[in-house]
């Protein structure tokens, strides 16, 4: 199908911008890599009155790590995440679940504040700003703010973004040494969404866990975290009736969908399997030993 | 209806100027503007692959991109690669392997198959089947089309090593 009509604004910076998205009197909408949006515009889901493009920003394409902290503009692309130095140095688990985001030619085009601000509930990117407690900073609307992650995905495809305003970078805090990651997802075929998927970070002190974080995509409304399995891991070791233990918790926490790709048991089943893998991951990862 | 704007491209080598929609679609504008019917149209929805050209060397999905965000591209469509005298190397391979049937997905496949090949050429079987993934062909059960990329790359590995 074809788009409906609308008028489009190329625009060169952040307040260029949220001044369009300022005006009530029309239907302004931000289109970024157009890689969720254009489906949409072809199904005529959206119907906006003016699309504005965002890709001429420069200042949005930034990828700088400083005072312990790495910022990603938003219009940052899933390829270039992906090949990223500082990326793959700080976060190896975004390389990774970068790798399972679509296909070459929609990395090619696709970013990061797109995958957040369209909040696919099986989508990597928001499991990974959940997972590694990312910061958004937010331009327009009643001023600059910062939204936690974890107030950000509020249900499927509704975010806390405001009217007028525009999501402008991603701030990750570095993670502390001795800091292990796992990850890992099952498609119906390579590329596609999630049908479910796990992943977790964990550090390792003396044997023990001292931090543990895990996010799971795919099933439930939003990504989430696994604060229950998360609280019974702390201060532990990880032995194979602890994993089995913590995976029942995490199985019982979530709400999987049935749909046309899978039932809901066979979510909750996958879900079990693979957070048992990716905590054995994150926990070889951060020096730990399994018994 | 909006009003129509200029845009200008280069499509394999050729400068355009035209008149289009805001709404105009890269893969219709290609199509019905400029006649290069080369690129498929299967879902136009970013699933199936068949109208994967190259914009600015990068692949990308032409149903996914406005026309005027391809304002001052460079843009490579399979009718850019080769032509029936003289296929390039890829097609060549495609054709020796008999990776083609119907023909339908073939334009989409190769153009993906190009920006693979211009990023890496010492692929794996999986890593081979791992990037067309993207690209659904429903003739010819990929087996062949693996083989011809495996055999092209080597090929293109060869030649600049
Ligand atoms: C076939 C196919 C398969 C896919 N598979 C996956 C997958 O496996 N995993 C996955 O995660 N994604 C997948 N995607 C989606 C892809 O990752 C998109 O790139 C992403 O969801 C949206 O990014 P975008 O830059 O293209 O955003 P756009 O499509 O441009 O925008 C998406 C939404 O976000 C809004 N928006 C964008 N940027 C901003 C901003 N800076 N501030 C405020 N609002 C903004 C837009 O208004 C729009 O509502 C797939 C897409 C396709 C077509
Ligand atoms: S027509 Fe573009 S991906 Fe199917
Ligand atoms: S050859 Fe017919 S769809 Fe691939």
């Amino acid at each position: 199908m074809k788009p409906p009509i609308f008028d489009y604004v190329k625009v060169s910076t952040v307040e260029e911008a949220t001044a369009i998205l300022a005006d009530s009197s029309k239907e302004a909408v931000v289109i970024a890599g157009g890689q969720s949006l254009l489906p949409m515009l072809n199904f005529r889901l959206a119907a906006p009155e003016i699309l504005v493009d965002i890709s001429g920003i420069e200042a949005l394409k930034s990828l700088i790590e400083r005072d312990n902290v790495v910022t990603i503009g938003a219009m940052t692309r899933h390829v270039d995440l992906g090949s990223s130095p500082i990326i793959a140095r700080h976060f190896p688990v975004i390389t990774k679940a970068v790798t399972h985001i679509a296909h070459l030619a929609i990395r090619n085009r696709g970013t990061i504040g797109g995958s957040l601000c369209h909040a696919d509930p099986a989508a990597e990117l928001p499991m990974m700003a959940l997972l590694l407690n990312a910061e958004l900073m937010v331009a327009g609307g009643k001023g600059p703010r910062t939204i936690a992650a974890k107030d950000f995905f509020q249900s499927a495809l509704e975010t806390d973004i405001q009217e007028g305003e525009l999501l402008v970078s991603v701030s990750l805090p570095l993670l502390p040494p001795n800091t292990g990651w796992g990850f890992e997802e099952v498609s119906r075929k390579s590329g596609d969404f999630a049908l479910a998927a796990v992943s977790a970070i964990l550090v390792v002190n003396d044997g023990e866990i001292s931090e543990a974080r895990i996010a799971v995509a795919g099933v439930d409304e939003t990504p989430r975290r696994m604060n229950g399995a998360e609280a019974m891991l702390r201060g532990k070791m990880l032995d194979d009736d602890h994993l089995t233990a913590v995976c029942e918790t995490i199985q019982s926490e979530i709400n999987p969908e049935t749909d046309l790709q899978a039932s809901s048991n066979y979510r909750r089943h996958l879900i079990g399997v693979l957070t048992a893998r990716v905590l054995k991951d994150a926990f070889a990862g951060a020096g730990g030993i399994f018994e | 209806m909006t009003r129509k704007v200029p845009i200008n491209v280069r499509v394999n080598g050729t400068k355009y100027e035209r008149m289009v929609e805001p709404r105009r679609l890269l893969s219709d504008f290609l199509r019905e503007d400029l006649g290069l019917t080369g690129t498929h149209m299967g879902c136009e929805h970013g699933v199936c692959g068949a109208c994967t050209i190259l914009l600015d060397g990068d692949s990308i999905r032409s149903c996914l991109c406005l026309a005027i965000q391809a304002d001052n591209a460079e843009l490579t469509t399979v009718e850019g690669l080769g032509d029936i005298e003289a296929l390039n190397p890829l097609q060549q391979k495609f054709r020796e392997h008999h990776a083609l049937q119907c023909g339908f997905c073939t334009s989409g496949m190769l153009m993906t198959v190009t920006d693979m090949l211009s990023k890496n050429t010492s692929l794996t079987d999986e890593e081979i089947r791992e990037g067309l993934s993207g690209n659904l062909c429903r003739c010819t059960g990929y087996q062949h089309i693996v083989d011809a990329v495996r055999d092209a790359a080597k090929q293109a590995g060869d030649v600049s090593s």
